[in-house]
């Protein structure tokens, strides 16, 4: 009998060794990102944002505590999961970048065109991504709730769903291609389907994030301006028309699940 | 000067963790840049932590060091209300120190 239950506790752990060893390429992943978590570097850009927020900068030596992201000037908690939305003052519908711009010209004085064609992770493009993982960061956990009651942000949504599956360039790629099915992956990445709802924190919801790989912090600009260089776009401009309207497909597509916003990415 | 540090420090026990997060570029010297020219080594050299004041981690570290390197570690005897500081100097010689309440 005594034999038996050794010969049993064995089994159990064979079976057991058995089971870890055929851990999934996707669960170890997810166990690797588990344990960056702790300690995720956007952190240190987060405070960065925030410092900035309240710094008086630019020629008008002003803060942009009174910068209006939607919800009232200075209201920052709950505005990041209603971008992009239209704007009354510009006549136009904005992301949260796009919007920054603005308030940066208009409270600060800061040239708004220079920022724009500044190359990312170069000068002032630097204090963008630290502003919009600050402000993305004062939302985490919020759910998206983009509105579509405005002319403008509809035909924005129909935009960015024809962008979104518009193939051309010398590979004859769209964002569909990668982002149009389930279950699809590039090496181990998983690639969520973004023409309907991924759930809480994947896609849209995820940035800005920082990516370990090269040590760098991405808004949702950039990370839109890669998918183009992946696919041999010329690439799109920064806060243009056609990044925003990708983003409120995106946004809109992602109507109640949680942001996660900064996220930390292999 | 350099950005501040990312510090947190937790008692459970008779012990505290301590969590830091570091901002540093950690070249290692080995990288080149786009025109073809060597990107010269700039990386943590030292680091060391104390408990009121008084020293309990030193290390060493090298260009292996991953850029904005997190540091983990646990301080025996630690309580809610101690201060804990780290300092790092790097190959430059550029210096910084930063402090946080166990909480």
């Amino acid at each position: 009998m005594k034999l038996k239950s050794y010969v049993s506790l064995f089994l159990l752990a064979g079976l057991c060794a058995g089971a870890s060893a055929q851990k999934s390429a996707v669960q170890s992943i997810e166990e690797y990102r588990a344990m960056l978590q702790d300690g995720n570097p956007a952190d240190l850009f987060e405070a960065k944002g925030e410092d900035l927020w309240k710094q008086k900068r630019g020629p008008k030596k002003a803060t942009l505590e009174q910068c209006d992201l939607g919800k009232g000037p200075g209201v920052v908690k709950g505005a990041f999961t209603e971008l992009p939305r239209y704007f009354a003052d510009t006549n136009r519908v904005q992301d949260l970048e796009s919007r920054l711009l603005t308030c940066m010209e208009t409270l600060q004085g800061l040239n708004a065109a220079e920022i724009a064609n500044t190359p990312f992770g170069k000068g002032e493009q630097n204090n963008m991504t630290a502003l919009a993982t600050w402000i993305s960061a004062e939302s985490k956990g919020m759910k998206f709730n983009l509105s579509q009651a405005h002319a403008q942000e509809r035909t924005f949504y129909e935009v960015g769903k024809r962008l979104f599956f518009q193939r051309g360039g010398p590979h004859d790629f769209a964002c569909s291609s990668c982002h149009g099915q389930d279950e699809k992956r590039i090496r181990l990445q998983d690639l969520p389907n973004l023409t309907k709802n991924p759930g809480d924190g994947i896609g849209f919801a995820a940035w800005p994030a920082y990516r370990v790989s090269n040590g760098q912090m991405w808004g949702m600009q950039q990370r839109l301006n890669d998918c183009y260089r992946q696919q041999r776009f010329p690439y799109p401009g920064f806060g243009s028309d056609a990044t925003i309207a990708l983003g409120v497909y995106l946004g809109v597509n992602s109507q109640g699940s949680a942001s996660v916003a900064p996220a930390i990415k292999r | 000067m350099a950005d501040p540090m990312r510090i947190r420090a937790q008692a459970a026990g008779d012990k505290a963790t301590v969590r830091v997060l570091m901002s540093h570029e950690m070249e290692s010297g080995q990288r080149k840049d786009a025109a073809g020219n060597t990107v010269p080594a700039w990386f943590i050299q030292e680091v060391s932590a104390t408990l009121n004041g008084k020293v309990v981690l030193t290390g060493e570290w090298g260009p292996a060091v991953s850029k904005n390197p997190f540091l983990q570690f646990t301080i025996k005897g630690a309580k809610a209300g101690d201060k804990v500081g780290v300092t790092w100097k790097d190959s430059k010689g550029d210096t910084r120190t930063d402090e946080a309440t166990v909480s």
